[in-house]
């Protein structure tokens, strides 16, 4: 644990309420993430873990509660915002483009940060081509870095499932982003592709300093790789603490183990 | 053997992001130009010329305008055949308006309009998507077609309710009317669909076709990204009309020479809605191999009926026509239900490791 959660907080929820007609998913939640610390995001299933993180990233509008980024507030985030202030995020079940070459995922996660219009682009040439290759470049490192370059060129469609979330992982870091979000990056993976994925996971946190949230279900990951866990049950936070103290909670083993008598 | 790029190596992006990065395919496609803008007019007879060539290039280029839509937006239309007529009626007034102006500036002007009207009625894509939307252009082309005929503005008056197509000329020669030679108006017809085709490829291959094929396969991502998605549609929407509309200008001044509202029908949509699945969705060589599935099987059958010895009335022979080229469109889509150009690519991929199996 090199980085220390002693950062200033990058990120903090306030109080969110958030329903779905009758069902509370979300009551009340508050918790900060600090600049450039690994942030778990535990519980049960249907916790209301998910719900959290399309509040933070702009596809849920609270009922309540404040966001609070780099200083300033929001009663929502916006999708199109959040993307434009450095937040990216994988999916649970793997949203990349299927049709699309995994080079093209990559790149399609540069998008924003290609400035040339419509007209240079059809032009293809010239500052428009010269940009299309700086950015290539910069995504040939994240190829490189994640060790996937054999499937630079295959839709990702064909892909087997450890390599998706390879690829996904990629598609979040193509945006440079200074906050990234990831939704069960483990899921469905053997023990050697979650070897692999939490060794991304922890350089990309000390080489680029990014800060990272993720929900886990695998508890030794979650012990392993974060600096703090937040633990919701039934849309409630339940605790918030470093690992070590959160496995100690009677109110967590509960939750997840169930009351005795 | 024959196809196989072991030795080419790629020492810097520049010619790795090239569109043809294989030399075999560069080849062939100079080879292809090179038979299309030569050999093809000095000895193909008016009837290469006007009743294959011309029509074939047109479909392929109103092809691609849709497929940019449904096959890298992913967003269905049945409206082609109205777009293509604003493309055909704007050339038409603004050439009566300006005959001074060269023709093929109008008909390059025309697809600006079906641009404008395209993107308007793209409108409903944000909220709408699949049969739905499919629905709404649906409207959209029976309202253009019922302006075409019911407009008598649009058609300058006329009494028979036509537009027809007036003399005009490029450096001396006849390009459109009675007088221009089918040759003239191939060579530029083709030369039309080329400089589309590459800006189109271009378009593809950049930010734009990236942005359009993420909000085809996965738009929550896609936004998430930070791809705004009603610009992006509409983008999408102004594109493809303003292919659709040239090509619709094409249509009545390269190759009818006059037409009525009836030709830009919802029968023209689906013709060209059927070239665009066959040729293979998401494809630009698919939309030219579309295109000349569907336009030349029946031509070709037409010719082999007869030729075959079979002694049959001319209505027979369009029955039988019509009953075979829907029997082999089944028979490709089962074949290869991604399309022609998926076919073409599993053939590219069997030259690579010819004479082995794989």
């Amino acid at each position: 644990m090199t980085n220390a959660a002693a950062g200033e907080t990058l990120l903090a929820v306030e109080e969110i309420c958030l329903r779905f007609g009758g069902v509370q998913a979300l009551s009340e939640v508050s918790f900060d993430i600090k600049r450039g610390e690994i942030r778990a995001i535990i519980g049960p299933n249907g916790a209301g873990k998910t719900s959290m993180l399309n509040v933070i990233n702009g596809f849920y509008r609270p009922n309540r509660g404040v966001i609070r980024f780099r200083g300033q507030s929001f009663t929502r985030m916006r999708p199109g915002f959040a993307a434009r202030n450095g937040i990216a995020r994988t999916f649970q079940n793997v949203a990349l483009f299927r049709g699309m070459t995994t080079l093209d995922n990559l790149m399609t996660g540069r998008t924003l940060k290609m400035k040339r219009g419509f007209f240079w682009q059809l032009l293809r040439y010239g500052p428009a081509m010269d940009e299309e290759i700086e950015h290539r470049r910069a995504v040939e490192e994240i190829i490189d870095f994640l060790e996937i370059e054999a499937i630079r060129r295959v839709p990702v469609g064909r892909l087997p499932y450890g390599l998706q979330k390879r690829v996904e992982l990629g598609r979040a870091l193509a945006t440079e982003p200074e906050l990234l979000l990831l939704d069960e990056p483990m899921t469905g993976m053997n023990l050697e592709e979650k070897e692999d994925m939490c060794r991304f996971i922890l350089e990309v946190n000390a080489q680029f300093g990014m800060t990272i949230a993720l929900i886990e279900h695998d508890m030794g990951v979650v012990m392993d790789l974060s600096n703090r866990v937040v633990v919701l049950d039934y849309g409630r936070k339940i605790a918030d603490d470093a690992p070590a103290v959160v496995k100690q909670d009677p109110a967590v083993i509960a939750a997840y183990l169930g009351v005795a008598g | 053997m024959l196809y196989r790029e072991v030795g080419q190596y790629h020492a810097s992006y520049r010619t790795d992001t090239a569109i043809f990065p294989i030399r075999q395919d560069r080849v062939g496609m100079l080879v292809i130009l090179a038979v299309a803008f030569i050999i093809v007019p000095v000895f193909g007879n008016s009837f290469l010329l006007d009743v294959v060539a011309i029509p074939f290039l047109i479909y392929a280029l109103a092809t691609i305008g849709l497929n940019l839509l449904t096959g890298y937006t992913g967003l269905l239309s049945l409206g082609t055949g109205g777009l293509m007529g604003i493309g055909a009626y704007t050339c038409y007034k603004l050439a009566t308006w300006f005959p001074g102006v060269d023709i093929i500036v109008w008909i390059l002007a025309g697809g600006v309009t079906a641009a404008a009207i395209g993107a308007l009625f793209g409108v409903p894509s944000l909220r709408i998507k699949g049969f739905y939307l499919l629905v709404a252009t649906l409207a959209a082309q029976f309202f253009l077609q019922w302006a075409f005929e019911r407009v008598p503005w649009l058609y300058n008056n006329n009494v028979s309710g036509d537009i027809e197509v007036p003399t005009r000329t490029l450096l001396g020669l006849p390009v459109t009317g009675p007088n221009a030679t089918p040759a003239t108006r191939y060579e530029v017809t083709l030369c039309i669909v080329v400089v589309l085709t590459v800006l189109a490829s271009h378009l593809v291959h950049s930010r734009v076709g990236r942005s359009w094929m993420a909000v085809r396969d996965m738009d929550i991502a896609a936004e998430l990204i930070g791809i705004p998605l009603l610009p992006t549609k509409l983008l999408s929407f102004a594109v493809s009309s303003y292919i659709s509309g040239v090509a619709g200008a094409m249509l009545v001044f390269l190759w009818y020479g006059s037409a009525e509202a009836s030709v830009f029908s919802i029968d023209l949509s689906f013709t060209i809605l059927f070239m665009t699945i066959i040729g293979g969705l998401g494809s630009l060589l698919g939309s030219f191999l579309g295109a000349a599935l569907i336009h030349m099987l029946p031509i070709a059958l037409r010719n082999v009926l007869p030729g075959i010895g079979l002694d049959l009335r001319p209505a027979t022979v369009e029955h039988l026509n019509l009953m075979i080229v829907g029997a082999l469109i089944i028979f490709f889509l089962v074949v290869e239900p991604l399309g022609l150009a998926r076919l073409w690519q599993t053939i590219k991929q069997k030259l690579r490791v010819w004479p082995f199996p794989y």
